[in-house]
């Protein structure tokens, strides 16, 4: 094994991290944003509010990234009203774009539905009491819902944004030179797949535990006042066969 | 319409691709859940060597994109196959998309069932194995004839999610060649001009396959649970 081409080549790899970076926060920002009020529709009882984001988040949740991405990319690309606006936008041309488009949606569909299942695990005391210190409908989820929901989401959150990571290497399948793409260049470049590969899942995984991490300092400090006084393990548990 | 009639058009074509979808994801799930209890024993072992073999396996596994694993194996296995095979003056071997598909997909998600597993076998009463062994019986008999329909139930749910997750990653095989749905619509898109409705058929298809496996998981987490009191 040889691993010289990638040392030689490690601008290229850090185009691609940054690529890549930039690509997931950006999907997971916006995705955030729009899940958080498609979360409180999905809690509605009102089958108008609730119907539509529950077939939004159904069909981004059941079909996999790779065809959102090619619904977008070649689907949407080739339309004819794409191909004009695209005349006078050039971006419209670029497939980072579709790529980010794509990531955004089906982040924001998984995340409404964690959000969702946070808001309704909201203890109802908590709600009542809310009720019972007069506070309006739209102040009691600004006040009590969201914040504690906030809290019971992040675990499943982390998850998700370990997901997105991984799921944007295939954004290097529409010609975005992410991470992965700028190992593609290399393996094919100098004709060494397995070292090129293993480089990159390498870097990934350096990321992934980096962010792992960072979750659980951050559950740390937001779980501070949950934190069992004393650890009750059962370690001593007997092995089975 | 003119996309609709292309579509009945290349119905047999898809319907080719669907199949080949299908049978990956049953082979790969054959993989994934001998592996996936294979890890979840080791997990639990005894011995301090199995135990950090399947807490590496799992720990790599969930750090690297599915997309990265596949690549590797298919691109980089391929060469390293062929450099042990000249090593032991082998034929050569063509490491194939379909083969490497199903190995990366089995291996992946056996990472995931590990997991999945670990947790339903620590929720068995320990004593019903024992009983097990009261009776004279093997480990292996304990292993298939309590530990496995026992752990089942509990373990259904995860292994529930785990397929939905699996389904949609064959779309991923499309990539390195193999013939599936997803590479039989980019083809008729391609030659049509019409990868929108090509497309969107695709996603409709993962669509019904994704609703058909939550109803059969609901009545096999249904028959599973019979012995069970709920609220």
């Amino acid at each position: 094994m040889d691993f010289t081409p990638i040392f030689e080549n490690y601008s290229l790899y850090l185009e691609g991290f940054w690529t890549t970076a930039k690509l997931v926060s950006w999907a997971l920002a916006i995705g955030l944003c729009l899940a958080v009020p498609l979360a409180i529709m999905r809690t509605s009882r009102n089958p108008l509010i609730n119907g539509p984001v529950w077939a939004f988040t159904y069909f981004f949740r059941g079909t996999p990234l790779l065809i959102q991405m090619f619904l977008l990319y070649y689907g949407l690309g080739q339309q004819q009203f794409m191909i004009e606006l695209s005349q006078s936008y050039e971006f419209l041309k670029d497939a980072y774009w579709y790529a980010l488009a794509a990531f955004t949606l089906n982040t924001a569909a998984y995340t409404t539905e964690i959000i969702r299942g946070a808001i309704e695990g909201t203890p109802y005391g908590e709600i009542e009491a809310a009720r019972a210190c007069g506070m309006s409908k739209a102040m009691t989820l600004r006040r009590v819902t969201l914040p504690s929901a906030f809290r019971r989401a992040l675990p499943a959150y982390s998850n998700e944004v370990i997901f997105m990571l991984h799921g944007s290497a295939i954004a290097s399948v529409i010609t975005i030179v992410d991470l992965l793409g700028a190992a593609r260049i290399v393996a094919s470049r100098y004709y060494n797949p397995f070292e090129a590969f293993i480089a990159v899942g390498f870097f990934y995984f350096c990321i992934t535990f980096a962010l792992i991490g960072g979750f659980k300092w951050l559950e740390n400090r937001w779980f501070a006042h949950l934190r069992p006084r004393e650890q009750v393990a059962d370690k001593k548990r007997h092995q089975p066969a | 319409m003119e996309g609709f009639d292309k579509l009945i058009e290349y119905m047999p074509n898809l319907m080719e691709g669907a199949v080949v979808t299908v049978t990956v994801a049953f082979a790969s799930l054959a993989i994934a859940l001998v592996l996936g209890l294979g890890a979840a024993m080791m997990k639990l072992s005894k011995s301090r060597a199995s135990r950090s073999v399947a807490t590496t396996y799992t720990t790599v596994i969930r750090g690297v994109p599915d997309l990265v694993l596949m690549l590797l194996i298919f691109f980089g296995g391929q060469i390293q196959v062929n450099n042990i095979g000249a090593y032991f003056e082998w034929d050569y071997i063509d490491v194939d998309a379909f083969t490497a598909g199903v190995l990366t997909i089995g291996f992946i998600f056996g990472a995931y069932m590990g997991e999945t597993f670990r947790g339903a076998i620590l929720s068995v009463p320990v004593g019903l194995l024992e009983a097990g062994y009261a009776y004279g019986m093997s480990k292996w008999q304990v292993f298939y004839r309590i530990l496995v329909p026992q752990m089942m139930r509990h373990a259904l749910p995860g292994l529930g999610n785990n397929w939905l997750v699996l389904m949609k990653t064959t779309a991923l095989v499309s990539i390195i060649g193999l013939h599936d749905i997803v590479l039989k619509a980019g083809q008729a898109g391609g030659s049509t001009r019409l990868p929108f409705i090509f497309y969107l058929f695709v996603a409709f298809a993962f669509l019904v396959f994704t609703t058909v496996s939550i109803w059969l998981l609901n009545w096999l987490n249904r028959r599973y649970s019979v012995g069970v009191r709920r609220a």
